[in-house]
């Protein structure tokens, strides 16, 4: 079982839906689940950070290129990189320098990652974000709404919001340079470093290199390619001789699509949407139907007690007409009795007299 | 027909007044500077933290705490428990006005508002999660309008338009139960996305099922606990049914409230259990999860059952005070405490106090519009021309 359709059922069952819902929205996730390896000849670029010694000749590349305005400190004062910076709307590029306890400074550039399965377009609901064949994620300022739903999935927070900007706020994030990539031309930082710490390529070939560099170099390297796995791959690759973790580019970010951690969420909607009416309009007749019944059963219960009552006051009404007739009949009985007594008595004086 | 007429106040300066008063006007002089200067003018939003206090509390929690409409409409109209229908209006009119901050907090926190409507009609993202709670949004609100409807209505006497509507009542009541379980869910979902941003103990492949159950008891206890406030302020509004009924709502509902929060507590601990991160619980962020889960699920699921049973009205009102507060707590863990809770100390968010204004001025709106409504319109007591039609 796919991870996402575990997920999905887990949800679902969960959620207490039925085995009908459960196959639409399996489907879905199953379909969902099929591995993309990125366009084929994707470029990318591959910074070696045992290599970087934090000249920031990138950054000012990238500024140049980028036609951003001149920062106030030049980029030759290398005392910036005692603070620890990040991109922002007119920076697209930063070196930061990570003292690691035992080996010494690391320099790592950062810029957006550039993911097969970008995070960011995934959680776009303009679908603002566009990944080319190049390689290059780019980005559409026309549709934006400014939600920044995008700063909030990017597993290394890359892209930075233009919140000073009233009328015009826009997300900006590193281009991979497009236009350039379109001409024919390496991104301005590849071409500006001089130490040869990026290497631009096509990503197989990037992955290639970088294994064989950890092959050759096994006591210069740890043993990761960051990049060949992470959030389903990124076309953006780092090598580093110490833990990714001491470099801030957390260990912890999921190595599949961003895609796989919300389709079981999305696929719920179908099921929702269809099993819901079904289930609730059940429950509404059942109810009613029980209420019919309740009600039917009562009105019959009270006509038959109504006969009932009728039936036994006739019996009573009988009895007690019957029980008056006979006293009628005995008082009659007795009246007569007395009658026939008395005229006896009176017949027997008179006789008495006249002897 | 009990109502008597609207207590007379001789004057309009009522403490309640002159703070709302200030309130609006801090919140108007705020709106011209979001507006006109930008988001970074009155917030502390940066790029590291994108969501601020706005998205926490007025959109999360806001919605949680307005599943008072649906779960009521539910329980009377599909579940059959006819006994509690004097809730639906008020819960109806709680869930609207909840509902109806989110696109306003919306127009508020997204850089460009006036494109709000673009993922419907320039160009649609539907991968997103965000595009589901965007659609929910805007089809449940309508919902909720057109299940409202009827008050105004009667009040302004549109009898036909107002009996068209009632008639519509199932459809509206099983359209807003789908709404409503998709659009509480995906706002969880929508952190599905950030699983390294946001701690492992809030973060679960269960966080749409913990909004939606959490919603629930957040429903049931906004309407005892409002009602009891509606029943305490408004006396003179609030006719003899529905004043003798109140106390019934509030013991079934406890009854339900008690089950759903120990319902959602078993689920927090599998979701614990399935995830295998029971170490972190003896950390500064465990601890913060423990008070959650024990002080305001477990807590007030057991004092709404001893509530129930002794038929303590008190203690059940304020145990809807604790859930509320709960909801309000979960809800401002999952989108700023606990998110991005690797970052160092000076790269956190905390909201600036023109945010936290912000809110307030929009809280205040609502509760205004709450005031007028109720004053005005049959919420707590049956219009003369509808007394028998339920």
């Amino acid at each position: 079982m796919s991870v996402s359709r575990r997920k999905f059922l887990k949800f679902l069952t969960a959620a207490g839906a039925g085995t009908a819902a459960a196959t639409v929205g399996g489907k879905k996730a199953l379909a969902q689940h099929k591995h993309y390896e990125g366009y084929p000849g994707a470029y990318g670029v591959l910074h070696d950070t045992t290599l970087c010694v934090g000249c920031r000749s990138c950054e000012a590349a990238c500024n140049e290129v980028n036609k951003q305005p001149k920062p106030d400190v030049p980029f030759d004062d290398l005392t910036v990189l005692d603070k620890k910076r990040r991109t922002k709307t007119n920076v697209f590029t930063v070196v930061n320098k990570y003292e690691v306890p035992g080996y010494g400074p690391v320099f790592r550039k950062q810029q957006c990652h550039h993911c097969q399965e970008p995070a960011c377009a995934s959680a776009c609901f303009v679908n603002a974000f566009t990944k080319t064949p190049e390689g290059a994620v780019i980005y559409n300022p026309n549709v934006c709404v400014g939600c920044r739903y995008c700063l909030l999935a990017c597993p290394w927070s890359m892209p930075a919001y233009a919140y000073d900007s009233a009328f015009d706020p826009v997300v900006v994030r590193c281009t991979m340079c497009h236009p350039r990539l379109k001409k024919g031309l390496k991104p301005g930082c590849v071409e500006a470093c001089p130490m040869e710490a990026l290497t631009f390529g096509t990503r197989e070939d990037l992955l290639k290199i970088a294994r064989e560099r950890i092959k050759k170099h096994p006591d210069r390297y740890i043993d990761h390619i960051y990049g060949e796995n992470e959030l389903g791959g990124t076309n953006w690759l780092f090598l580093s001789g110490v833990s990714f973790d001491d470099i801030n580019l957390p260990m912890n970010v999921p190595h599949h699509a961003p895609s796989d951690l919300t389709g079981g969420a999305l696929a719920v909607v179908p099921a929702v949407v269809g099993a819901w009416p079904v289930l609730l309009t059940g429950v509404y007749a059942i109810n009613k139907r029980k209420e019919k019944i309740a009600a039917k059963e009562q009105k019959e219960a009270v006509a038959k007690a109504i006969a009932e009552t009728e039936g036994k006051g006739d019996e009573k009404l009988k009895q007690e007409l019957e029980k008056a007739q006979k006293r009628a009949e005995a008082e009659t009985a007795k009246a007569v009795k007395k009658a026939v007594a008395e005229a006896e008595a009176k017949f027997k004086e008179e006789a008495k007299e006249s002897v | 027909m009990a109502v008597a007429n609207p207590t007379q106040q001789n004057t309009i300066f009522t403490p309640f007044n002159i703070v709302a008063a200030i309130i609006i006007a801090v919140g108007l002089v705020l709106t011209v500077m979001r507006f006109g200067l930008g988001l970074g003018a009155v917030t502390n939003l940066d790029s590291n933290n994108p969501w601020g206090l706005w998205i926490g509390f007025d959109l999360l929690t806001g919605v949680a705490l307005a599943a008072g409409g649906y779960t009521t409409s539910a329980g009377v109209y599909i579940f059959g428990m006819k006994k509690y229908h004097s809730a639906v209006r008020p819960a109806i009119l709680t869930g609207f006005l909840g509902y109806a901050l989110v696109p306003i907090a919306l127009l508020y926190d997204v850089g460009r508002p006036w494109r709000l409507p673009y993922p419907f009609v320039i160009q649609a993202g539907p991968t997103s999660i965000m595009f589901e709670v965007a659609a929910c949004v805007a089809l449940y609100l309508t919902v909720l309008f057109l299940e409202f409807s009827p008050a105004p209505l009667e009040w302004l006497g549109f009898k036909k338009l107002r009996n068209i509507i009632v008639k519509l009542t199932m459809v509206l009541t099983i359209f807003g139960v789908i709404l409503s379980t998709l659009h509480q869910s995906s706002l969880g979902a929508m952190y599905l996305i950030a699983p390294t941003k946001l701690h492992p103990l809030w973060y679960s492949p269960y966080l749409p099922l913990y909004f939606f159950i959490s919603s629930i008891a957040a429903g049931l206890s906004m309407v005892m606990f409002e009602g009891a406030l509606s029943h305490h302020f408004y006396k003179d509004r609030i006719d003899a049914h529905h004043h003798s009924e109140f106390d019934e709502v509030t013991l079934g509902f406890a009854k339900a409230a008690s089950w759903v929060l120990a319902g959602y507590f078993a689920l927090k601990v599998i979701g614990i259990a399935l995830d295998n991160e029971w170490h972190l619980l003896n950390t500064p962020y465990g601890h913060l999860f423990l008070v959650e889960l024990l002080g305001f699920v477990a807590l007030p699921s057991f004092l709404y059952a001893i509530g129930r049973r002794e038929k303590n009205l008190t203690l059940i009102r304020f145990t809807a005070l604790i859930t509320v507060l709960g909801i309000v707590f979960n809800r401002l863990n999952v989108s700023l405490i606990a998110f991005n809770y690797n970052l160092p100390a000076d790269e956190r968010y905390f909201p600036h106090w023109m945010e936290i204004a912000t809110t307030l001025f929009l809280i205040t709106a609502g509760v205004l519009a709450f005031k007028f409504i109720v004053t005005h319109m049959p919420i707590f007591y049956d219009h003369p021309d509808y007394k028998d039609q339920h």
